[in-house]
C-alpha cells in the first residue's frame, strides 16, 4: 500500500498489577492500520481488546513497545497528558456503544462541541455540526435532543461528533450492538463511507457477527495476543 | 460547506454549564428555591441585628442629650440600676455650661389593649426638657403636666385613644415611628411625675401600712434614672462629664459613651447569637451547595469521561461545575434578597436591610460556591476518559 499506515503498534505490552496478581492485558501487539480501512477487532471478554483500544486512543501508556499515530511516535515518554488530551481532540474519533451523546446538549451542539474544544468559533462549529448532519443524512434532526432521537439517529450524531475535527482514525466500541440488523448495517454503511470518502483510518471493536463481513481486515485478540489476521469475506 | 445547508446563525458559544442546568431546569430551580430561603434567612438574620442597633441607640439618641449624668459607679440605666434624686436636676442645671437638664425614668410594664397584654417600655421624662418625646410624627408632644402619652406606633394605638398604666387612664396625644427599646417592646411616654407615680404608688391598702410602718413619714418617690444634658454650644461634653463625675455619688457618660455602652452590654450578646446562627446557616448553606453539585457531578460522570475522552481540558471541566455552583449562589442569593425584600414587613422585628451587609454576604456566598464546588471539581478530575468507554 503506497500510503504510510496512520497507526503503527509495535510490540506493545501492558500489564496490570504486579506479583502473583499481575495480569498481562496485551502481549507484543503489533499492528498497521492504513488510511481508508476499516478492520475488525473482536475477542472475548477480557482479551485485551478495550485495553488496545485505550492504547491506540492514547488514553492508556503501555508498559512497552511503540506507537506511532499519523508518523508521530507517542508514547516516548515526552507526551504530557495535555499534549495526549490534544492529540485525541485533533486525530482521534470515538464512537461508543451507546453513543455517549451529552444529555443536555441537542444534536448539532453535540457535534460542535468537539469543534469547540478544538479551539473553533461557535459559528465555524456550527456550520460544521450541520455539514455533517446533512452529510449523514439527519439533518431534519439538529435540534432534537439525545432523548427524542432513535438509536439510529442517535449513533449518526455520535459518528458526525466523532468527525467533527476531521480525525486520522476513529476508534468505534461495539458501535453496532445496540442496533437491530438493519441499522446496525446502516451504520457499518456510513463508517465505510467515511473511510472511503474521508481517508479516514476505522477500527471497530465488536462481538457483532453480523458486520464481520463489513471489515477489510479482522483480528482476533485472545488473552492479550493478536491471533494471525485474515481479510473478511467482503 | 455543502449546498442546501441549513443557514448558520452566529450563534454564542455552547455553554455547557447553562445547557446543563436547563436540562435539570426543575431541580435546579428548587434547590434555588430552598436556598435562597436559608439565605433569605441569614439576610433577615443580619437585618435584624441592624434593626436592634438601630432601635435600641434610636431610643438613646431620640432622647437628645449630649451628657448622661446617672448614679455613682454604674454605667447607666441601660446597663444597670441606676437612680438618682431628682432634685439633682436642680444641682446639674445650674452647672455652668449647661443648656438645658432633664431627669428621666425607664420602667417596663404590662398594660391591657383591647384585650391583649402588650409590653411597653415606659419613659419619664419632664416637658420642654431632654429626654422627652421630640420626634412625634404624628400629633403632638406632651403638652399637660397629667395624663397624656406619646406612643410608638408599633404598640398599635392611635392618636385620642386611651390606655390605663396601673391605676391611672392616658390620652394618647403623639406617635412616634421605630422607637423601641432594645427588647423589641415599644417605648410610650408620659410625664416624669406620672412615671414615678405609676413606679412607686401603693395600692390603698398597702398605702395605709405603710403609712403607719413609718410613722407617717413615707419615703420620696422623686427619684430618676438619669439627667439628660443638653450643653451651650461649644462646651466639651467629654470635659463637663469629667468634671461631674468628680461629684463621687454622680456619674457621668457622653452621648457617645452611653451608646458603647448601650451597644456593648445590650446587643453585644444579641450580636453574638446572630452571628452564631448566621454562620450555621451559611455553614448549612455551603454544604447545601457543595452535594448538590456534588450529586450533579456524579449525574453527569459519563458525560465527563466522554468530554475527557474527546479532548476536553480540565479547566472545561472545572469550568462546568465551577460555574454551575456560582449560577446556583446568584440565583438563590438574588432570590433571597427578593424574597426578604417582600417579606420583611411581616417580621415581628425591624429588619433593616442595608446595602454593604448585602453586598458581603454576596461575596460571602460566592466564596462558598467556590468551596462547595471543591468536592465536584475534585471527583470530575479523577473521572478516568476510559470510563467513557465502558458499556
Amino acid at each position: 500500500m503506497a500510503e504510510p499506515p496512520v497507526v503503527e503498534v509495535r510490540r506493545i505490552s501492558k500489564h496490570f498489577g504486579e506479583g502473583p496478581a499481575r495480569v498481562d492485558a496485551l502481549r507484543e501487539v503489533s499492528l498497521d492500520v492504513f488510511p481508508g480501512t476499516v478492520i475488525g477487532l473482536r475477542g472475548p471478554s477480557g482479551s485485551g481488546k478495550s485495553t488496545l483500544l485505550n492504547v491506540v486512543g492514547c488514553i492508556l501508556e503501555p508498559n512497552s513497545g511503540t506507537m506511532r499515530l499519523n508518523g508521530e511516535l507517542v508514547y516516548d515518554g515526552k507526551w504530557l497528558r495535555a499534549d495526549l488530551r490534544g492529540l485525541r481532540l485533533e486525530k482521534i474519533g470515538f464512537i461508543f456503544q451507546s453513543h455517549n451523546l451529552l444529555p443536555f446538549l441537542n444534536a448539532w451542539e453535540n457535534i460542535a462541541v468537539a469543534r469547540i474544544l478544538a479551539g473553533a468559533g461557535a459559528a465555524q462549529a456550527k456550520g460544521r455540526a450541520l455539514e455533517l448532519l446533512t452529510y449523514l443524512g439527519i439533518e431534519r434532526r439538529q435540534d432534537a435532543m439525545p432523548g427524542e432521537l432513535s438509536g439510529g439517529e442517535a449513533q449518526r450524531v455520535a459518528i458526525a461528533r466523532a468527525l467533527a475535527n476531521d480525525p486520522r482514525i476513529i476508534l468505534a466500541d461495539e458501535p453496532t450492538a445496540a442496533l437491530d440488523s438493519p441499522r446496525a448495517a446502516a451504520v457499518m454503511d456510513l463508517l465505510r463511507k467515511v473511510a472511503t470518502e474521508r481517508r479516514t483510518a476505522v477500527i471497530v471493536v465488536t462481538h457483532d457477527e453480523k458486520i464481520f463481513d463489513r471489515f477489510d481486515h479482522i483480528y482476533s485478540l485472545r488473552d492479550g495476543a493478536l491471533e494471525p489476521t485474515r481479510a473478511s469475506a467482503a | 460547506m455543502k449546498a442546501g445547508l441549513p443557514a448558520v446563525t452566529a450563534g454564542r458559544e455552547v455553554n455547557l454549564a447553562l445547557k446543563d442546568i436547563r436540562h435539570n431546569l426543575g431541580r435546579f430551580l428548587l434547590t434555588c428555591l430552598g436556598l435562597s430561603l436559608l439565605l433569605g434567612i441569614v439576610l433577615a438574620m443580619v437585618g435584624i441585628y441592624r434593626g436592634l442597633i438601630e432601635e435600641s441607640l434610636g431610643l438613646v439618641r431620640a432622647a437628645g442629650g449630649q451628657v448622661w449624668v446617672v448614679e455613682g459607679g454604674t454605667r447607666g440605666p441601660f446597663a444597670e440600676a441606676s437612680r438618682l434624686p431628682g432634685d439633682t436636676r436642680i444641682a446639674i442645671a445650674a452647672q455652668w455650661g449647661v443648656a438645658a437638664a432633664g431627669g428621666v425614668s425607664y420602667q417596663n410594664v404590662e398594660a391591657q389593649l383591647r384585650g391583649q397584654t402588650k409590653r411597653l417600655l415606659v419613659v419619664g421624662a419632664q416637658i420642654a426638657r431632654p429626654g422627652e418625646a421630640r420626634l412625634v410624627d404624628e400629633g403632638r408632644p406632651i403638652i399637660r403636666s397629667r395624663y397624656e402619652a406619646v406612643v410608638d406606633r408599633g404598640a398599635g394605638l392611635v392618636l385620642g385613644e386611651q390606655i390605663k398604666l396601673g391605676r391611672d387612664t392616658f390620652t394618647v396625644v403623639g406617635l412616634t415611628s421605630n422607637l423601641v427599646a432594645s427588647g423589641g417592646d415599644p417605648v410610650i411616654f408620659i410625664t416624669l411625675r406620672d412615671a414615678q407615680k405609676l413606679q412607686f404608688d401603693l395600692t390603698p391598702a398597702a398605702s395605709r401600712r405603710e403609712s403607719v410602718r413609718s410613722s407617717g413619714t413615707a419615703g420620696t418617690t422623686d427619684t430618676v434614672n438619669a439627667i439628660l444634658v443638653r450643653l451651650m454650644p461649644g462646651v466639651d461634653a467629654k470635659r463637663f462629664a469629667q468634671d461631674i463625675t468628680r461629684w463621687k455619688h454622680l456619674a457621668a457618660l457622653t452621648q457617645e459613651d452611653q451608646e458603647t455602652v448601650l451597644a456593648r452590654s445590650v446587643i453585644d450578646r444579641a450580636r453574638r447569637q446572630i452571628g452564631l446562627f448566621t454562620t450555621l446557616l451559611l455553614t448549612v448553606s455551603t454544604v447545601i451547595i457543595g452535594l448538590i453539585i456534588y450529586t450533579m457531578t456524579i449525574d453527569k460522570k459519563k458525560a465527563i469521561a466522554t468530554l475527557k475522552l474527546i479532548g476536553a481540558p480540565d479547566r472545561r471541566i472545572v469550568g462546568l461545575i465551577v460555574e454551575q455552583a456560582l449560577a446556583m449562589g446568584i440565583i438563590s442569593f438574588v432570590a433571597g434578597v427578593a424574597l426578604i425584600n417582600a417579606g420583611q414587613g411581616y417580621f415581628p422585628r425591624r429588619v433593616l436591610l442595608e446595602l454593604t451587609d448585602a453586598a458581603m454576604l454576596f461575596a460571602v456566598v460566592l466564596v462558598a460556591c467556590l468551596v462547595a464546588s471543591a468536592l465536584g471539581v475534585r471527583t470530575a478530575l479523577r473521572i478516568d476518559p476510559a470510563s467513557a468507554l465502558a458499556g
